[in-house]
C-alpha cells in the first residue's frame, strides 16, 4: 500500500495513539499511523471527560479550537437505592477559571480534531484500513505490520500499539494475554439531545459549566460498576457499566440495565423530554495494575486502554491514554536521535517513566481495589446503598421518636445486616485497598 | 436486515428456551432494535466478522451471549443452537471475551470502514 518505510507505525488512532503520532511527527520521525474506521474517532467511546493536563502537556493551547463541550463545575457521587439517591456534591467557582480542568466531550468530535492536528504535525494518516498482525525478523524482532489492503505489508523501525482494549494485533502475536472476564468491564451509553437552555435549567447552570453525576448502588442489580451521566453542551451522556463475568453470571442485558438507570427517580426527570440520538457500548479495562501487560518488546511498545491504564477508582483513562502514548512517543524519538535500535532493553525507557509518573504511581496505589470491589459486590452495590438511604430517611423523617432512638434504630439497621466485625472488616478492607 | 429470531411464535419447552432477545424483550421491556436504529452501520454484506462455529449444544459461554450481547446479535433458533447475526454488532468484543476459552465463536474486525460508525461515540 505505501512503498517507503517509515520510522514509526502507529495502530489506533484514539488519545494514546493521536498522543504517540503527534509526539514523534512534531520532532520530525517519519509517521505512519493506521486507523480501520472511516474517520479517527468512528470506533471509540467513552463518557467523555476530558482531562486537561494531559492534553495541555501536548498541545498547549487546544482550547483555541479543540471541541469542547463544557467544563465541569461540579461533581456529584450519588449512591442509589431504587427509589433515592445519597450524594455527595462538590460545585465551586472556581472551577470558573481562565484554563478549566476538565471537560466534558463527545469523542468523535474530539477525535477528529486530535488527528487533524496530528496530520498538521506531519504524520501520514490511513483510515478504513484494519491492521491484521504483526511482521517480525527472523530474530523475532517487530519490523513491521500486516494490514488487510493490497499489499498492504508497511515496514517500520518501531511499531506502537494504540489499538485499545479489544485489540486484537497484540494478543493474536503473543505480546499479551486475552482479556478475562474479571478484568474488564462492558459499559452502554445513549447520547440524549435536549437544548442547551434546558439542560442549563435543569442543572442549575449558566453558559459553558457543566455538571457530572457518577452512581453506583442498586442499579447494577448487585453487579461490580457505575453508572454515569454527563452534561454536554446539547446532549446529555448517560450510561452504565459492570464486569464482564458478572454479566455473564447473571445474565442482565446490559440495555435493561441502562434502562433501568434512565428510569431511577433521580435521573429520570434530568432526561425527560430528550431525543435519542445513538446508543453505544465499548469494554472499559478495570484490571488495574495487576492486569497491565508486557508493555514493550523488541521494535514494540504498548499504549493506552491496549495496556489496560485506567484508574477506575478515579474514573480516569483518556488521560492515561495520553500520557502513555506522549511519554512512548518521546521515549522512541530519544532513541532515534541517538541512532538506536528500539530493542526490549532500549525501550525499557518507556516503562521506567511511566513508573516514574502519576500513571503507574496511582494504578499501583489501587492494586487492590478491583479485587475488593468485585470481592464484595453484593454489600457494596447493595446492602451498603440501602442501609444509608434508610439511614438518612431515618434521620430526616420527623415523626415523633426521638433523636436517641432514632440513632439506635440506624445503628441497629447496620449491626443486624453486617454485623460488627462484619463491617469494622469492611472499612478495613476499603482503607487498605485505598491506601 | 436483522433476524430477529422467533420472539412469540415458538410453542412448548421451546418457548421456555427461548431466553434470547425475544423473552427478554417482553421481560423488560427494552427493544434493543429500537435503540440500534439510531446507530450507523455499513454492513459488510456475505462477509460476517463474527461467526458461531457448528454445534448441537450450545455451551454454558455461548448462551449467556443470547442475554448480555448488547446489541443482541445472538438468539437460539427452533434447534436450540445459538446463531450469531452481527449486523448490528458495536465491535465491544465482550463475546469474544466470555468465549475465549470455549472456542465457540471466531472474530474478527470487520474489514477498514466497515461494521459500526459512531457519530458521538
Amino acid at each position: 500500500m505505501v512503498e517507503e518505510r517509515f520510522d514509526a507505525i502507529v495502530v489506533g488512532a484514539g488519545p494514546a495513539g493521536n498522543a504517540a503520532a503527534y509526539t514523534m511527527a512534531k520532532e520530525g520521525l517519519k509517521v505512519l499511523q493506521l486507523e480501520r474506521g472511516e474517520y479517527p474517532g468512528s470506533k471509540n467511546v467513552q463518557g467523555a471527560i476530558l482531562y486537561a493536563d494531559a492534553l495541555e502537556k501536548l498541545i498547549a493551547n487546544f482550547r483555541e479550537d479543540a471541541p469542547l463541550e463544557r467544563h465541569v463545575i461540579e461533581q456529584r457521587l450519588w449512591m442509589l437505592d431504587d427509589r433515592s439517591y445519597t450524594g455527595m456534591h462538590y460545585r465551586s467557582d472556581d472551577f470558573n477559571e481562565e484554563k478549566p480542568n476538565r471537560y466534558t466531550i463527545i469523542r468523535a468530535q474530539f477525535d477528529k480534531w486530535f488527528s487533524q492536528k496530528v496530520r498538521e504535525a506531519g504524520a501520514t494518516v490511513i483510515c478504513e484500513t484494519t491492521v491484521k498482525d504483526l511482521i517480525r525478523n527472523t530474530k523475532g524482532r517487530v519490523i513491521g505490520v500486516q494490514t488487510d489492503r493490497e499489499e498492504g505489508t508497511v515496514m517500520a523501525d518501531v511499531v506502537v500499539l494504540a489499538e485499545g482494549v479489544n485489540g486484537l494485533v497484540g494478543q493474536r502475536a503473543g505480546l499479551r494475554e486475552e482479556l478475562k472476564p474479571d478484568t474488564v468491564a462492558l459499559a452502554v451509553k445513549e447520547m440524549h439531545f435536549l437544548p442547551s437552555d434546558v439542560i442549563e435549567a435543569r442543572f442549575n447552570l449558566k453558559g459553558d459549566e457543566g455538571v457530572v453525576i457518577e452512581a453506583m448502588g442498586t442499579v447494577t442489580s448487585g453487579m461490580t460498576g457505575t453508572a454515569f451521566l454527563y452534561t454536554n453542551q446539547e446532549s446529555i451522556s448517560v450510561g452504565i457499566g459492570c464486569l464482564v463475568c458478572d454479566f455473564k453470571e447473571s445474565g442482565e442485558a446490559p440495555y435493561a440495565l441502562l434502562e433501568k438507570f434512565k428510569a431511577h427517580p433521580a435521573i429520570r426527570p434530568l432526561l425527560e423530554g430528550s431525543e435519542v440520538k445513538e446508543y453505544a457500548a465499548h469494554l472499559i479495562p478495570e484490571g488495574g495494575y495487576d492486569a497491565i501487560p508486557e508493555l514493550y518488546g523488541d521494535g514494540w511498545v504498548i499504549v493506552g486502554d491496549a495496556g489496560q491504564f485506567v484508574n477506575a477508582a478515579h474514573r480516569e483513562g483518556s488521560n492515561l491514554a495520553m500520557t502513555t502514548g506522549r511519554i512512548a512517543g518521546e521515549t522512541i524519538v530519544r532513541l532515534k536521535r541517538t541512532r538506536q535500535d528500539f530493542t526490549a532493553a532500549e525501550l525499557s525507557l518507556y516503562a521506567k517513566r511511566l513508573e516514574e509518573s502519576f500513571v503507574l504511581k496511582d494504578l499501583k496505589k489501587y492494586r487492590r481495589l478491583p479485587g475488593f470491589l468485585h470481592g464484595n459486590k453484593e454489600r457494596l452495590f447493595g446492602l451498603y446503598p440501602q442501609l444509608l438511604s434508610k439511614a438518612a430517611q431515618t434521620w430526616l423523617r420527623v415523626d415523633g421518636t426521638d433523636k436517641r432512638a432514632k440513632e439506635k434504630e440506624i445503628w441497629a439497621a447496620f449491626r443486624q445486616s453486617r454485623g460488627l466485625k462484619g463491617l469494622l472488616g469492611d472499612a478495613y478492607r476499603l482503607a487498605r485497598a485505598w491506601r | 436486515m436483522r433476524t430477529a429470531g422467533d420472539p412469540a411464535g415458538t410453542a412448548g419447552t421451546t418457548a421456555k428456551r427461548e431466553t434470547a432477545r425475544g423473552a427478554r424483550t417482553e421481560e423488560s421491556g427494552v427493544k434493543v432494535e429500537e435503540k440500534l436504529y439510531h446507530n450507523r452501520f455499513v454492513v459488510d454484506a456475505g462477509r460476517p466478522h463474527v461467526k458461531v462455529k457448528p454445534h448441537d449444544m450450545p455451551s454454558e459461554a455461548l448462551l449467556a451471549l443470547t442475554r448480555i450481547c448488547p446489541a443482541g446479535c445472538y438468539a437460539l433458533n427452533d434447534k436450540g443452537q445459538v446463531e450469531v447475526t452481527p449486523d448490528g454488532c458495536m465491535e465491544c468484543g465482550t463475546c469474544r471475551i466470555v468465549c475465549a476459552d470455549t472456542g465457540d465463536i471466531e472474530w474478527n474486525y470487520p474489514r477498514g470502514g466497515f461494521g459500526i460508525l459512531f457519530k458521538f461515540g
